[in-house]
């Protein structure tokens, strides 16, 4: 016989306006075995942990059934009360009454009634569950930060200066990301290369951090505090020690082509270094376009490096490391504008995206920071900026807003405007959206004191007219329709969750939302952490974001990676599979299920075995044993028919 | 009675639902439905697990004879089990269960897989609130009727 105690929340009214709490009291305090019941406003409250702690004590309970909210919200605050209190925690369980009960159904009595089958369920449940204790496992003090933008730079920055190691993987040959191309940033027009590269080369010159660029995640296995992980460091092909930077190698190389930073306005050769800020400072060959990899038709470059640093031969390297915490920095991408039918962006060549425009505006770009239009190198008279290119747009395109076009468009036409002092620069808006510090005035800035021109209205197609571009659209402030010539049109894009943030969501199984961005473990109160302990997230990776809430969210996830480091062991979930020798045939079914290798024959023995450190609790060997001989520790099959039948009592 | 009418008529006003949920995705996804809001009918009794692949085929056969109207199992999408693969485990043995049922007379209508992903509350909601109404098409669900029902 237990003595089950059942604490029923009211929760202000989130649950009492639906659920009759009185009526459930009465119900439940009749079913076998439970010895005490009470209600409560709030259980969750410093009170009500109390109300729970006194009664545990008081009346001898060894069971504890909260009926509260969801398990996500409070099942640690109740297990650690039900600690305190002396019992193992393991012996309460909450009975989710609110999101799945009270909040999504309106019928009063209907909502009452399965109240108590919730509750009586859960009674059922709890009766069978064993007191458990969470047994420890070694943290490896070391994190793991993938992507190398400024969220990534800053997590690495910050974990390594709080004396923990750090990787720091990025894709591209280079840290540095989507900031390395920025020309200014807003508010305060800050030089962005001047700002990001003092921490790109403290980055690459950190004890404590192991930089490794061209390379990628292939695999992630185990958990938190001791994550198993396979890098792939691809071949540079080009000696890092032995390269000298004397740059003969480009000058041989026969091979042009598309300038990534330079967001394909200015060729490059096969054999580059992407910027010459890049940390590490080193060139690199592009095996896709080079002609002396395979096969070798070429080595011009070869041929000329002195320090003989370049190696066609070199392999990939596959690096294997044990991690404590991992931090996801994996940024984002700019959306496809070329899907934008009406803007004829890759046929026109004055109609440019914002990324395009940066590198225009970047004292290193192509036009070394003189703003010339692509199709003929002339200084724009006029310029017009579409925001919301491919964003708002639930029809055709994104739905969601990206935040920071507004902000960027606006400093866009301002740096324009500081440019060429005369020139006209139009922006066309849906909403124009300034929340942050000082973007209210950034934006009056540029709209009252340097007459940049704001339209309230979507422009519907850009068309070429002779030299210049034909810029359609309405005024919705006047609704007249709007028609205008310009030189140089540039679409403010949104923001796409990138390739590598889909990737390594997909190895990790992080959940991700409707848009593919990582979805936070809680959108308010838990913003860096994700659904898997030990697995935080920063910058945009998670959603749209400007470059000062990135860094402040690469250091609260750093942080958070912090404290796991921080401790030599942690606890884990003990509620893992669990063999009943008696009974068990050995028929090696569940060493086939198991998707973890968490199971194993023992032959000297001739018994199976559960590899406790690896198994992670699924129960699906417990569902799979044809004898009953494996179980999932406290969610055991006699324990799922019983709350079946409790649910099915009539009542 | 014939089955046009059988269908059209409310048979059976208060189906009983047994509804599985994994704690990751869809537990998550009908945790969302709650935040926010979302209204569907009460006729759906929860039960929470680790993952889909923990429900033990029998599990859903025990829950017909103990009276359920019908069962309504939920894990994450392909891809997406916290377990890796369990959904794919619970996909094979509740396709070969499903077969099995509807053989000994188990309307398909009473026995339903989904995937919620956690941000799906509203195709959560949907999917609960379509079964509920077809359930409440067919008379309640009797075992030990002869002949099993009308498919
Ligand atoms: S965890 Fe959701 S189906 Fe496996």
């Amino acid at each position: 016989m237990s003595r089950v105690g059942v604490f029923v929340c009211h929760c202000g009214r989130n649950i009492a306006h639906t659920v009759d709490i009185e009526k459930v009291v009465e119900k439940i305090k009749d079913v076998d075995e439970v010895i005490h019941i009470e209600s409560n406003m709030y259980m969750c409250s410093e009170p009500g942990q109390t109300v729970l702690k006194d009664a545990i004590n008081k009346h001898n309970l060894d069971r504890v059934v909260v009926a509260a909210c969801s398990k996500d919200m409070h099942e640690d605050t109740f297990r650690i009360a039900t600690k305190e209190a002396g019992l193992n925690q393991y012996l309460t369980e909450m009975a989710n009454i609110r999101e799945q009960c009270s909040w999504v159904h309106e019928e009063k009595d209907k909502a009452t009634e399965k109240t108590i089958r919730i509750i009586e369920s859960t009674i059922e449940k709890v009766k069978r569950n064993q007191p458990l204790v969470p047994y420890q496992i070694p943290v490896t003090q070391k994190a793991l930060v993938i992507g190398g933008g400024v969220a990534g730079i800053q997590a690495a920055l910050d974990i390594a200066d709080a004396g923990y190691e750090v990787v720091l993987v990025e894709k591209d040959s280079t840290i540095g990301g989507k900031m390395a191309q920025l020309a200014e940033t807003f508010p305060t027009l800050d030089c962005s290369q001047c700002i990001l590269t003092p921490k790109m080369v403290a980055v690459g010159r950190h004890p404590n951090i192991s930089l490794l660029t061209n390379s990628e995640v292939e695999n992630i296995d185990g958990y938190v505090g001791s994550f198993k992980v396979r890098i792939n460091k691809k071949p540079r092909y080009v000696i890092e020690e032995k390269c000298t930077l004397c740059d003969d190698c480009v000058s041989v190389c026969p091979v042009i082509v598309h300038d990534e930073y330079n967001v394909g306005l200015t060729p490059r050769k096969a054999i580059y270094i992407a910027f010459p800020q890049a940390v590490p400072a080193n060139y690199i060959i592009d095996p896709n376009t080079c002609l002396g990899i395979d096969p070798l038709i070429c080595a011009k470059c070869k041929e000329v490096c002195e320090p003989r640093a370049i190696d066609f031969d070199m392999q990939p390297e596959i690096i294997e490391e044990e991690f404590g915490a991992i931090i996801v920095a994996t940024g984002y991408t700019p959306y496809p504008i070329e899907s934008i039918g009406e803007y004829g962006y890759g046929t026109i060549h004055d109609v440019i995206s914002g990324l395009e425009f940066e590198r225009i505006l970047a004292a290193n770009g192509p036009t070394q920071g003189v703003i010339r239009r692509p199709s003929d190198g002339k200084i724009p008279e006029s310029v017009v900026f579409i925001h919301c290119a491919g964003s708002r747009d639930p029809a055709k395109h994104l739905e969601y807003c990206s935040k920071i076009c507004c902000m960027y468009a606006t400093k866009h036409a301002l740096q324009y405007k500081h440019l060429v002092h005369d020139g006209t620069a139009i922006n066309f808006y849906i909403d124009v959206r300034t929340a942050g510090k000082d973007y209210e005035e950034f934006y009056k800035r540029a709209a009252e004191e340097e007459g940049v021109i704001y339209i309230r209205g979507k422009v519907s197609e850009l068309l070429q007219d002779g030299e210049r571009i034909l810029v359609r659209g309405v005024n919705t402030l006047t609704s007249e329709a709007v028609e205008l010539h310009t030189d140089l049109v540039v679409l403010a894009t949104g923001l796409l969750p990138s390739e590598g943030t889909k990737e390594i969501s997909n190895i990790l199984k992080l959940s991700c939302d409707n848009k593919g961005f990582v979805k936070e473990a809680h959108p308010k109160l838990k913003p860096v952490e994700t659904a898997i302990a030990g697995v935080f997230v920063a910058g945009t990776a998670s959603g749209p974001k400007d470059i000062p809430e990135t860094v402040a969210q690469a250091s609260g996830a750093a942080a958070k990676a912090e404290t796991i480091l921080s401790s030599d062991f942690m606890d884990r979930d003990p509620v893992i599979a669990e063999i009943d020798e008696n009974t068990c045939g050995v028929c090696h079914t569940c060493i086939h299920v198991c998707p973890y290798g968490a199971i194993y024959y023992d032959e000297p023995l001739n018994k199976i075995v559960v590899r406790e450190a690896l198994c992670e609790g699924c129960g699906s060997c417990a569902s799979a044993c044809p004898s009953g001989s494996i179980e999932l520790r406290n969610s055991t099959y006699e324990s799922i028919s019983a709350s079946i039948k409790a649910l099915l009592r009539s009542g | 009675m014939s089955k046009t009418t059988q269908e059209t008529e409310s048979q059976n006003p208060n189906p009983n639902i047994i509804l599985f949920l994994c704690r990751w995705c869809s537990g998550k996804g009908a945790d969302l439905a709650g935040t926010s809001r979302l209204q569907y009918p009460p006729n759906v009794l929860p039960i929470m697990v680790n993952c889909s692949s923990r429900i033990d085929p029998q599990h859903v056969v025990e829950a017909f004879l103990e009276g359920a109207d019908g069962v309504l199992i939920t894990g994450c999408n392909f891809g997406d089990c916290h377990y890796k693969t369990g959904n794919y485990k619970t996909f094979r043995r509740m396709s070969i269960l499903s077969k099995l049922l509807k053989q000994v007379g188990v309307s398909p209508k009473r026995f339903r897989l989904t995937w919620i992903s956690a941000t799906e509350a509203a195709k959560f909601a949907k999917t609960v609130t379509a079964m509920v109404d077809e359930l409440k098409k067919l008379p309640p669900y009797k075992i030990n009727g002869k002949g099993g029902e009308e498919l």
